[in-house]
């Protein structure tokens, strides 16, 4: 903020200095014109004081009148040079006070120091989002919810007032800048101590790329999930050290072909990764057969690739196709219904609509449809602006890029057990996933559970913490979940992942494990379901009354009277 | 030769200058201070402290603290002055001059202090 005031004062030297002359001036003039007394002989003129006091009141055009006395008329002459001296001087200093307040670089100047102010002054952690299109705008509103804080850059100063009036919970810090700037990023929060992440979600890749290169660099620890759309600068990626990157178009063929080889386990992923609360979407299972794929661009491809390995017979549709590329690649346009006609619609098990352009993709759907009723539709939405026309054409399954990347990002960011969990599911049976949503189907009925993970150290668990280190009782895993209003009942939620402190993991563990101090558990279940374990789990009356059924409430004086009365009857019965 | 550095090193050294005129001479006698160098002393003073803006390095800070120090005194001064001939009545008595004159005295101080600095800047450029 100085830095902003000094370049406001530099500006204004020259209209200040000329205030100043005039006003001298006008003051010197009236201390040497002589005036005249009240009966018209001529007088003194006025001191430096009365001469400055009424070029003030003058020059400001407040204009009390000719004081002390009536003005001789050489005064008076004077005083209409002042007047229009002086207000020139003020015109001067308004116009180009208005004119630094106008100027963009100026503006740009106030925003940025405000900006890293409030970065500075941060005292939650948070998560600085790099690009804050259709993705990042999804991403933000989830963490939001969630009670998280972000700070934002994009590139388009409009983008950001669009934010700016957004309704969220707590503002997000938001600057217009070009995020390849490692000095822009380092005022975001890279290198503060409470930055959680580093989300980049532009749709420029050698960005994306910049900003990985800058974070890993500046600060090595710092987790960053990476958007990323050509192979290529993935792998560069991977080389600065990148875990997290996301393809949403091999992401989404990999769910394509998950969906045709398991689809229990691809209603699980489904389910994890949609956003808790939200209602689920019902899945069918894929049909196997003939499909066709319009569109050949990155998503087309890696359709193309996945579903090629299952030995799917697949037919392709390009505008844009080389002569040269084979037999099963049509050049034509899918909106034609003769070029589906031709590719085999009719006899097709499914459809796979995939261009960049949302309305070419709307009227392929539609086409396809008329043509072929019963086939299995996938269709690309490129913008999630555009949803209410693509709910109008019941596709099977929709795919939107934003979506994915930013659930993606969600997962990640809130549970980063999760993935693990993920990668395990891959490796796990169809029935062993369908046992498992109907067991989370019973918890949280048709909408997606909330996922989180608790440690159990001294912070997030002290009161098990303690508990474990009692020689006597052993804690179980099927004990904590009960309820700790009635601990007949069990809490509505699954115990997904144990992660042991030296690393190994635990699937689904049973009810009757033992938890050790370092533990690490992935849970799903209702935001009630939440708060109560998490009661369970730091308060240690609670987690008596769990473990035990014996109610110790009451300081310490209840227990001691609790434990006298009891003392007699024990020793009674030790007789 | 610029001319920026000339015209910002004529008010400083005229700021001075106009500041020791004035305070030269016996403390507590009126005739020896002349009003109008009060004046032309606080105008100058008051152009050289704007044209000191905006100069973000130390020496600029320095600068421009000596110059509204000097700004200040000599406006307490001139109100001194003002007070005495207009509000309270006495007019120019050795007491009231003494302490008019004492406080351009130490505005005198600071302008010095600034032509020093000026100085100094001037020498390590050496050229």
């Amino acid at each position: 903020m100085p830095s902003v005031i000094f370049l406001v004062f530099r500006r204004m030297r020259s209209p200040l200095i000329l205030l100043i002359v005039v006003y001298a001036l006008s003051v010197l003039g009236f201390s040497l014109i002589p005036g005249v007394d009240a009966q018209g002989a001529p007088a003194a003129p006025m001191s430096f004081f009365h001469a400055f006091y009424f070029v003030s009141y003058t020059a400001t055009t407040i204009g009390f009148g000719e004081l002390p006395v009536a003005f001789s008329e050489a005064q008076r002459m004077w005083t209409t040079v002042t007047i229009y001296l002086s207000v020139i001087g003020w015109s001067y200093v308004i116009f180009k006070l208005f004119a630094i307040a106008q100027d963009s670089g100026f503006r740009q100047a106030l925003a940025s120091a405000r900006f890293e102010r409030r970065v500075r002054r941060l005292a939650e952690p948070f998560y600085l989002i790099c690009g804050c299109g259709e993705t990042g705008g999804l991403l933000l509103r989830a963490l939001d919810r969630m009670n998280l804080r972000c700070v934002v850059l994009d590139l388009s100063q409009a983008r950001i007032d669009e934010l700016d009036l957004e309704d969220l919970g707590s503002d997000a810090i938001t600057l217009a800048g070009d995020v390849r700037s490692p000095q822009l990023l380092e005022m975001a929060g890279l290198t503060h101590r409470h930055c959680r992440a580093v989300i980049t979600l532009t749709d420029d890749d050698r960005a994306n790329l910049a900003v990985c290169a800058s974070a890993s660099l500046l600060n090595p620890q710092l987790p960053v999930i990476a958007r990323v759309q050509s192979n290529a600068i993935a792998a560069n990626m991977a080389s600065f050290g990148i875990r997290h990157r996301i393809n949403p178009f091999e992401k989404f063929a990999d769910y394509l072909r998950l969906a045709i080889q398991k689809p229990g386990s691809y209603r699980l992923m489904d389910w994890l990764l949609a956003l808790p609360g939200t209602q689920l979407r019902r899945v069918d299972t894929l049909p196997r057969g003939h499909w066709l794929i319009c569109g050949h661009g990155r998503f087309g491809s890696a359709v193309e690739e996945r579903l090629g390995e299952e030995g799917t017979s697949l037919r392709i549709i390009e505008p844009a196709a080389p002569p040269e590329a084979g037999a099963h690649v049509l050049r034509g346009i899918g909106t034609e219904a003769r070029v589906l006609e031709q590719a085999g619609l009719r006899d097709a098990a499914g459809v796979v609509v995939g261009t960049n352009d949302d309305v070419t993709n709307l009227a392929i759907a539609v086409t396809a449809r008329e043509l072929n009723p019963r086939a299995f539709l996938v269709v690309r939405q490129n913008l999630v602006a555009n949803r209410r026309l693509f709910e109008g054409i019941d596709a099977d399954i929709l795919m939107v890029p934003s979506e994915i990347i930013a659930h993606e990002c969600f997962a990640l960011l809130t549970s980063p057990m999760l993935d693990r969990f993920l990668d395990l599911v891959h490796a796990q049976s169809d029935e062993w996933a369908s046992a498992l949503i109907a067991r989370l189907r019973g918890i949280a009925g048709e909408r997606a559970p909330h996922l989180w993970s608790i440690r159990i150290d001294v912070e997030q668990a002290p009161a098990v913490l303690a508990r474990i280190g009692r020689p006597d009782d052993d804690t179980s895993l099927g004990e904590v979940m009960r309820d700790p209003l009635d601990r007949e009942q069990s809490l509505r939620l699954v115990a997904l992942l144990r992660i042991r402190h030296d690393g190994q993991a635990d699937p689904l563990p049973a009810s009757d494990t033992t938890l050790r101090a370092g533990d690490e558990i992935l849970f799903a279940g209702t935001r009630t379901a939440r708060a109560r374990l998490e009661l369970t789990m730091r308060n240690a009356n609670e987690l008596d009354y769990v473990c035990t059924g014996v109610d110790r409430r009451g300081g310490w004086l209840g227990q001691r009277l609790a434990t006298m009365i009891k003392a007699p009857t024990v020793r009674k019965s030790s007789h | 030769m610029n001319l920026e550095k000339v015209i910002f090193g004529f008010f400083i050294v005229l700021a001075a200058t106009l500041n020791f005129g004035f305070v030269l001479g016996d403390i507590g006698n009126p005739a020896h201070h002349h009003i109008y160098e009060l004046f032309a002393a606080i105008v100058v003073n008051l152009i050289a402290t704007v044209l000191k803006f905006g100069d973000r390095t130390q020496i600029g800070a320095i600068h421009l603290a000596t110059s509204l120090v000097a700004d200040l005194q000599l406006i307490c001064a001139a109100s001194v002055w003002a007070w005495a001939a207009h509000v309270a009545g006495t007019g120019m008595t050795a007491d009231v001059t003494s302490s008019v004159v004492s406080l351009s005295a130490g505005a005198l101080f600071a302008n010095v202090v600034s032509v020093v600095i000026l100085i100094g800047e001037t020498l390590m450029l050496r050229r």
